[in-house]
């Protein structure tokens, strides 16, 4: 199909709203991010039914977005031989704590899974193998890829199957009344006004990284070695918000432990080459404080807060012990890394650190919300469409279903692009002429920052992205805080996040690119307040360092056993939380896999 | 810190409507500048490090930088890029040299 080059920035503002050129683009299916998940759904659709049309709206360009874009060096989940996709369910409900989660989802993804997966090696992905050619287990279902070129190599398939839009910043849903009818955006190179009207729209943009304070963040050069890729901002899951989207689990954010200072990958040392997680006395944690839980095999965010915990009482700095390793393993450790965070061996080669002779630092990366690690995200059925009628949610922003990663978010994206087709069909559905009221108030909020004129005295998207950032760690439970939070800082990060929302008329932006941050800022305030809302409507700790309440330091299964689940009213901007009952539908003890 | 462009390397991308590092990079960070003909990047802080426009430029004028207040001067890790493998040249700021060479497409 196609590739739309984005071009140069242009470098003429303009003043008026009059000014802006809009475009409409037509499609059957249109694409809200071309990442992980997004690659999928053209591919799919075309297999499916090759009369449709998929249509990427990608705010970067397609080669190198999003989460992927620097490589990944594993696929955390593959089904192996013996094991069914029941198993991996079990696995995924004990990583979390025994759940609530949706086993319904959970199991559908599982059993498209490993198809996924052997379609990227078909398409050219490096799966390491043993001497006969069985494919190399590093964990229990994790295998080690070469995926340097991961990124380029769905994009490729996507641009074959699809018709790729790029630089292109998704801002808001096109509503029908209650149904949406695609979505809207601006050109951050282009400058224009883009509607794409189509039938059904997924949503694949990626989870919200950046919401917190990163503790690297010096207010210097170092305000972006994160987990999360930074560019991924949430804007998938505010666009839903405003619209009246119900979303789910956002309390269960995701925390990982990571090398210190420069957030490289953990389990690739820990799990991929069993070096121990130890503090500063060389006691190996896992094996003596956490063995009644599992040690090494411990649910996940049991793994990820117990350096922190360490250093919260007193033993940092904790480390993974690399200091048995030899040469050979090293060296393959580090193609690990350059497969996946290349810039870590840099930084290592920056700390002059034979890390035979010195260990890994490690420590608690800042919270993220991801629907495809943990589970916050969409309320989806089980074809994937959101309680919006006609917006379907895809890889890390549909929620409910934790552990997805890479394989699990391509399924994810075949699921979503097979449900999309089933609604369009089963209603007959056309394109919707947009509402003009609509498009000019979009238009109007979108480019505001970039019309109050030169001498506007307003806040500059980087002053409200960083006001934010601090108040959602010290108050919203960041790594300052060990990730701890109560009612009152709940109340008081709610209190000035209405602030931030009624000074949006405030922001000013100087450029697009400035205006795609102001956008952005925007769309960071909007999830953090869906984020604040969860975390105070669970009331008791559930996953310690994921959602950590010190107000209610105990699990409470009696009240909370169940999904947290919240709804702006798109007219009044009220916030509601409530709850949805957990099922069981995979047998089996929950807290065992 | 991340990208430094070597203004002496560089040319731009000319001829091209968007240079290679323009096009990669994920935070549409890089830019041309319009008088001078060379890249820049808008701002290092939004940096992720992911080196795609390290990878991508084909005149190897890029490099990637740890900031300083995270890591010492000076120490630099290259991609080459081949048909099918990637060659990785890293020096640490002993001046210990590392090479890494795989395949990175079937």
């Amino acid at each position: 199909m196609s590739y739309i080059e984005a071009g140069r920035a242009i470098s003429s503002m303009p003043k008026t709203v009059e000014e802006i050129e809009t475009v409409t683009v037509d499609t059957d299916v249109l694409v809200i991010g071309a990442g992980n998940a997004g690659c999928f759904v053209a591919v799919e659709m075309k297999k499916i039914d090759p009369s449709m049309t998929v249509t990427y709206l990608e705010k970067a360009d397609i080669y190198r977005s999003g989460a992927c874009s620097a490589g990944m060096d594993a696929i955390n989940t593959y089904i192996p031989e013996g094991k069914t996709p029941e198993d991996l369910v079990r696995w995924s409900r004990a990583q979390v704590g025994g759940g609530p989660l949706r086993e319904d989802l959970c199991l559908s993804n599982a059993e498209e899974l490993n198809e996924a997966v052997d379609d990227l090696e078909r398409w050219g992905l490096p799966i390491l193998r043993d001497d006969k050619g069985k494919i190399r287990y590093r964990g229990k279902w994790d295998i080690s890829i070469h995926g340097e070129q991961l990124k380029p190599i769905m994009a490729e398939k996507a641009v074959e199957n699809g018709i790729v839009y790029n630089r292109i910043v998704g801002t808001g849903l096109l509503m029908d009344g209650e149904r949406c009818t695609g979505a809207m955006g601006f050109g951050v190179r282009d400058g224009k006004f883009y509607i794409f009207r189509a039938k059904a729209t997924i949503c694949a943009t990626g989870g919200a990284g950046t919401l917190y304070k990163s503790y690297t963040m010096d207010g210097t050069d170092s305000g972006s070695q994160i987990w999360m890729c930074p560019y991924c901002v949430g804007s998938g899951y505010s666009m839903g918000f405003r619209q009246g989207a119900e979303l789910t689990s956002l309390e269960q954010r995701w925390v990982a432990t990571r090398t210190k200072d420069y957030c490289g990958p953990v389990d690739t040392i820990s799990v991929g080459y069993k070096a121990p997680i130890i503090n500063c006395k060389d006691e190996k944690i896992m094996q003596s404080r956490y063995a009644h839980l599992g040690g090494d095999a411990a649910p996940r965010y049991i793994r990820a807060n117990a350096p922190m915990n360490e250093w919260l009482e007193g033993r940092g700095p904790t480390y993974c012990d690399t200091r048995s390793m030899d040469e050979e393993t090293v060296s393959k450790m580090m193609v690990d890394y350059l497969n996946e965070r290349p810039s870590f061996v840099l930084f290592l080669a920056s700390r002059g650190q034979d890390v035979t002779v010195d260990p890994i630092e490690i420590y608690g990366s800042d919270p993220y919300i991801l629907g495809g690690h943990t589970m916050g995200g969409y309320w989806v059925d089980i074809d994937r469409m959101t309680t919006i009628e006609g917006l379907f949610a895809a890889g890390e922003t549909a929620g409910g279903n934790p552990n997805k990663f890479v394989g699990g978010c391509a399924a994810e994206g075949k699921l979503a692009a097979r449900g999309a087709l089933k609604y369009i069909q089963k209603n007959n559905i056309e394109l919707a002429e947009p509402h003009q009221e609509q498009v000019n108030a979009e238009k109007e909020r979108v480019f505001g920052p970039l019309l109050r004129g030169d001498d506007f005295d307003g806040v500059t998207p980087l002053e409200m992205r960083e006001r934010l950032q601090r108040l959602m760690d010290e108050y919203a439970g960041g790594t300052t805080q060990f990730y701890r939070t109560n009612e009152e800082r709940l109340d008081y990060a709610i209190k000035h996040i209405k602030i931030l929302q009624d000074q949006f008329k405030y922001l000013k932006a100087v450029d697009l690119h400035d205006l795609m941050h102001a956008n952005e800022t925007m769309d960071r305030v909007d999830v953090a307040e869906a984020v604040c809302h969860h975390l105070k409507a669970r009331k008791e700790t559930r996953w310690e360092g994921w959602q950590t309440r010190s107000d209610y330091p105990d699990r409470d299964d009696e009240n909370f056993d169940c999904f947290i689940e919240t709804v702006r009213n798109p007219k009044t901007g009220e916030v509601k939380s409530f709850c949805r009952p957990y099922e069981q539908i995979v047998d089996g003890d929950r807290y065992k896999d | 810190m991340p990208p430094r462009v070597d203004i002496n390397k560089c040319n731009g991308c000319e001829g091209r409507e968007e240079s290679f590092c323009e096009q990669a990079c994920p935070g549409n960070l890089m830019a041309v500048n319009q008088e001078t003909e060379r890249a820049f990047c808008r701002s290092n802080r939004d940096c992720w490090d992911c080196m795609s426009c390290t990878k991508a430029c084909p005149m190897n004028a890029i490099e990637t930088r740890v900031p300083y207040q995270l890591g010492y001067h000076k120490a630099t890790l290259k991609p080459f890029m081949g048909k099918n493998q990637i060659t990785w040249k890293c020096v640490d700021i002993h001046g210990n040299k590392k090479t890494y060479k795989y395949k990175n497409r079937i």
